[in-house]
């Protein structure tokens, strides 16, 4: 282990480590722990120029206002309306993919796989004029089914790239042995590889999710009305009518981070599992 | 050591948690049992080609998506950016004109010079990540929920980071702002001035970055081999000595990871300069992404065209990091298969 | 068979004849509170004069408004949309997406009614909205932060800048402004323009016929630099939004603020009186230049894309009406554009803009973003923005406004 475990150092060192944890904590998540007691803050403390004392009493009203005097629960509606079919198209895509080029040898495999790979690094604003364009034409533009398609391709790259280096690594006897006794590529694929697929379906599925919620850019360029709006867009907006509110801008971003949140701390292995792929050998 | 990337050898990901034996022998069971049906399938020619067909028959969904979506509009912004177009009325053909232009535009530059930065400056993120991961990585109490909370800037939205550190850096009562007047007597107006302005939002992206660099070292020095540890303590190497001979080359993958990963998160640096500034003071703070995005779509803006033409050239650039990554990973691929 | 069909199609002509009798007027907008709690009641008031017909009015994000606009024109246009006048509205008549509205001016006698914006409204000789309103922009000061400093209101541009010696000793901000947003900044600019060289070299400018490197605008920005080197304009400005600064001159941190008039309700709920906020015109500078003022007009159009036109137009033909105008203004607390509408003579803000704007002799500018196109007010309120915190780099800020112009208006 690297460093050297600090129960081998002396009591000194291991008191000042432990002392040190919650301080560097606390150094690192200081601007969140600043959004977070203004968000609680009476907007007469802000005014008062109370902005860094402790809340003068806890203005949970803040969260109701922020409910009740803006659309946010409807830009948080449509992100979900938005983030849950993309995890599945792209995880149904993906499966596919993955499988194909996981499993089978055939002329252009790595170039396909490359085309994936390539075009998961790509400077988005590349595709945006044409994707745009593409969407209007399509009659999609300003729906979330515009960006939910839009989303499912992208995230297919990625996804592809994940899954086939995930099914590669699986035992290949298996899937021999399968084809010894005769069973058909398509049953090898749903009985044999898909149920061991699972933890990549898991790990990628929070992965996603999270990517898309707070996805901002194609937000914007998708969808413009309330109704569409996923929240990280709608926060933009909120944000231009909130000047000078912190309370309330505060209030809305710890709403629009908590879906997110909750999924990372759910499923924590997963996330971290599918995030860090490769980053062992 | 052999070279490592995204792909890796063929070695099972850490993922799942069942003993790989177990499911070998549940899943031949499976597939005896399905033999029986198949057994009853006439031999066609579909049985005699299957082996073949199928990897087409299962790409073909997905690889339609991607080249709809991402690969054709790629050639087509090249196109595009030939013409001079409002997105309402008719294209009109100019050729190299708006390059000209662009070549010709201080903004660009400006553009150009602070995605420059953003490239230098988000590297940081890669020792920092290193760093704290080394700090975090002990096993005493509530270890994991330290973890954890390190890593949640990471999982927040962009646009959230943004609104935060706007606040931080608010000018007259932001958390920044007042530390500073404290320590100096006098604050600055981080985002109101030209020439810290990128360097602030700079600070901003950085957070989560460092984030996600820590929890890629987090995973790669829990993989480390602890005998080579154990062996270079015998010869008495100790500390810097020992990270940086012994353990950084053991992390060689994670680097990689992180590197990959900061670089294209340095390029595609969009939301948070949307959020924080729109691109001010007076356009100091834009990067291509941005520039691009406020010429095509902005309110003053509408110049498809325009916007293209700096959509290629981002592009460009990342193509020579992209090139980079893939022939590594081609690479490693082709060692692997 | 044939009898089914026969069933089928008059079974449709009813439908639809009831669809156009009880007709739904999708209508896009982009007001703050006040104002749209005023234009709902006006909307009820149509519904309540022409019943059958509901208008479903759906409210944006002021800024965001901007940008979706040229979305949902094309994707998914709506019956009516809020935007501006002037050259501003130009992109969208040029490209089709406005409805010509000229017979609404027609059948309604709004030429006559309307006259003082008819010129704003109208492209190749067409009309292509109607206004609503529109009101002033001029100085708001802090009568309290005078007093302090022992100052007086000031005529002149020279009264003004000597006022500012007293107010910088005082710790005040002379003038505040927060351009965030870029088009504060462009108000001063107007003014400090039109005041120097008038309404006809302003408008030149806008329109580009006139080089920026011209020695008549280098004029105007050494006027502005009397205001900025001395350091009289609140410093960090650019990261401050227009109600940021708004609350400096509240909280008399800051004495004057070259604002619309849509400011004094900020200016009020913040906590300032009659008693406290004064207006002014802003002051002379060169005094054979004829008094021209900045008022941006307001308006609503018809997309080409509408579906239900005919109710559209009566719409707008309610709006245009004294009756609407004189309800909405008074909510708004702006002025109407229909002459045989009323003014709300107790607010002396209104008043003062209604003497301000009908005395006018030099002529009625729309502002600098809705005055020049789309492109070169970005580029120009950006230039203003950099003049501000970098007086020191005018020439390059009037090079690149020139080259841009170069570019722009071809």
């Amino acid at each position: 282990m690297f460093p050297r475990p600090i129960e081998q150092s002396s009591r000194a060192a291991r008191i000042s480590y432990q002392v040190m944890l919650p301080l560097a904590l606390i150094l690192w998540l200081l601007p969140l722990i600043g959004v977070a007691i203004t968000s609680v803050k009476p907007a007469s403390d802000l005014a008062a120029g109370n902005y860094f004392g402790l809340p003068s009493s806890l203005a949970f009203s803040n969260y109701a206002e922020v409910f009740t005097q803006s659309p946010i629960g409807q830009y948080i509606f449509n992100s979900f309306k938005v983030t849950i079919p993309t995890v599945i198209g792209t995880l149904v895509l993906s499966c596919l993919t993955g499988f194909a080029l996981g499993i089978y040898r055939f002329r252009g495999n790595i170039w396909i796989f490359f085309m994936f790979v390539a075009g998961n690094f790509v400077p988005f604003q590349i595709l945006m004029v044409p994707v745009r364009d593409m969407t209007v034409n399509l009659g999609l533009y300003n729906t979330t089914t515009g960006l939910v398609l839009f989303h499912v391709a992208f995230q297919t790259g990625f996804c592809t790239l994940f899954m086939g280096n995930f099914i590669r690594a699986l035992p290949r006897e298996l899937i021999e042995a399968a084809r010894v006794e005769g069973v058909t590529e398509i049953r090898i694929f749903w009985y044999v590889v898909l149920p061991l697929m699972r933890p990549a379906i898991a790990a990628l599925s929070v992965l996603i999710f999270t990517f898309i919620w707070n996805d901002y850019f194609w937000a914007t360029v998708l969808t413009t009305s309330k109704e569409t709006q996923p929240v990280t867009a709608g926060l933009y907006s909120l944000n231009g009518q909130w000047i000078a509110q912190w309370q309330l801008v505060s209030a809305g971003a710890i709403v629009a981070a908590l879906p997110p949140v909750a999924m990372f701390f759910l499923m924590q292995r997963h996330f971290i599992a599918g995030l860090t792929l490769g980053a062992v050998k | 050591m052999r070279g490592a990337g995204m792909s890796g050898p063929a070695r099972p990901v850490p993922l799942g948690n069942e003993p790989p034996e177990g499911i070998v022998s549940e899943q031949r069971r499976a597939a005896r049992m399905s033999l029986a049906n198949t057994e009853t399938q006439r031999r066609t020619w579909w049985r005699e080609n299957q082996q073949r067909l199928t990897p087409y028959i299962f790409l073909i969904p997905g690889v339609l998506f991607f080249l709809v979506y991402v690969i054709i509009p790629i050639f087509e912004s090249f196109w595009l950016s030939g013409f001079d177009w409002d997105g309402l009325g008719e294209k009109q053909w100019i050729g190299f004109a708006n390059y000209q232009e662009l070549f010709d535009d201080d903004a660009f530059y400006t553009s150009l010079k602070n995605n420059v930065l953003w490239l230098v400056l988000y590297m940081f993120a890669v020792p920092a990540g290193l760093g704290i991961a080394i700090f975090l990585n002990q096993k005493v109490r509530l270890i994991r929920a330290y973890k954890s909370l390190f890593f949640f800037p990471f999982v927040i939205s962009q646009v959230v980071v943004g609104l935060i550190f706007a606040w931080f850096y608010a000018p007259n009562f932001g958390l920044f702002y007042l530390l500073l007047e404290w320590a100096t007597g006098s604050g600055i107006a981080v985002l109101a001035d030209p020439d810290l302005v990128t360097y602030g939002i700079i600070a901003a992206g950085l957070w989560p970055q460092i984030a996600y660099c820590m929890i890629l070292y987090l995973t790669g020095l829990n993989a480390v081999d602890p005998e080579q540890i154990e062996a270079a303590r015998l010869d008495a190497a100790k500390g810097f000595k020992m990270l940086w001979y012994v353990i950084l080359p053991q992390l060689r993958p994670a680097t990689f990871m992180a590197v990959v990963v900061t670089v294209i998160g340095a390029l595609r640096s969009f939301d948070l300069v949307s959020i924080m500034t729109d691109g001010g003071p007076f356009g100091s703070s834009r990067v291509l992404s941005f520039y691009m995005y406020e010429q095509a779509l902005s309110e003053y803006g509408y110049r498809m065209g325009y916007g293209a033409a700096i959509a290629v050239i981002l592009f460009l650039i990342m193509m020579v990091f992209i090139s980079g990554f893939i022939w590594k990973m081609v690479d490693d691929e082709r060692r692997g298969l | 068979m044939r009898s089914m069909l026969y069933v089928s199609i008059s079974a449709i002509a009813v439908v639809a004849a009831a669809a156009s009798q009880a007709g739904t007027v999708k209508y896009y907008g982009d007001f703050d509170p006040a104002p749209l709690a005023a234009m709902q009641e006006v909307i009820a008031d149509f519904e309540a004069a022409n019943p059958g017909i509901t208008v479903e009015f759906q409210n944006f994000d002021h800024e965001g408004y901007k940008t979706s606009i040229r979305n949902f024109l094309t994707a998914e246009p709506p019956d009516l949309a809020n935007w501006y006048a002037g050259n501003r509205m130009a992109p969208f008549v040029n490209s089709g997406q406005f409805m010509d509205v000229s017979d609404v001016w027609e059948e309604n006698g709004l030429k006559e009614a309307l006259a003082s914006a008819l010129p704003s409204m109208t492209i190749d000789g067409k009309q292509w909205g109607v206004p609503y309103t529109y009101y002033q922009w001029g100085i708001y000061y802090n009568k309290e932060a005078y007093d302090q400093v022992g100052a007086k209101v000031p005529e002149t541009w020279d009264e003004f800048i000597a006022n500012c010696a007293l107010f910088q000793e005082a710790g005040i901000d002379c003038v505040t402004t927060g351009t965030k947003a870029l088009w504060p900044g462009a108000g001063i600019f107007d003014y400090m323009n039109l005041r120097t060289n008038g309404y006809d070299f302003h408008m030149a400018l806008a329109n580009g016929e006139v080089p920026w490197t011209d020695d008549r605008v280098k004029a105007t920005f050494a006027e502005w630099a009397k205001l900025v080197e001395p350091g009289y304009i609140t410093a960090n400005h650019a990261a401050l939004d227009w109600q940021d600064a708004a609350a400096l001159l509240v909280q008399g941190k800051a004495a004057n603020y070259v604002m619309g008039n849509f400011a004094v309700a900020v200016f009020k709920d913040g906590g300032m009186t009659d008693d406290t906020l004064g207006f002014m015109a802003f002051p002379t500078i060169n005094p054979d230049v004829p008094r021209a003022e900045d008022a941006p007009t307001d308006t609503v159009h018809i997309p080409s894309g509408a579906t239900n036109v005919e109710d559209a137009k009566k719409f707008l033909a309610y709006l245009a009406s004294p009756e609407a105008q004189t309800k909405i203004n008074a909510a708004m607390g702006q002025l109407p554009i229909n002459k045989d509408a009323s003014v709300n003579q107790d607010d002396p803000f209104i008043a003062a803009g209604f003497e301000l704007l009908s005395t006018t002799p030099g002529g009625i500018a729309q502002f600098f973003d809705r005055d020049a196109p789309a492109e070169m007010a970005k580029i120009g309120m950006e230039g203003f923005q950099q003049f501000m915190v970098q007086p020191d780099q005018l020439d390059n800020i009037l090079e690149r406004l020139e080259k841009a112009r170069g570019r722009i208006y071809k």
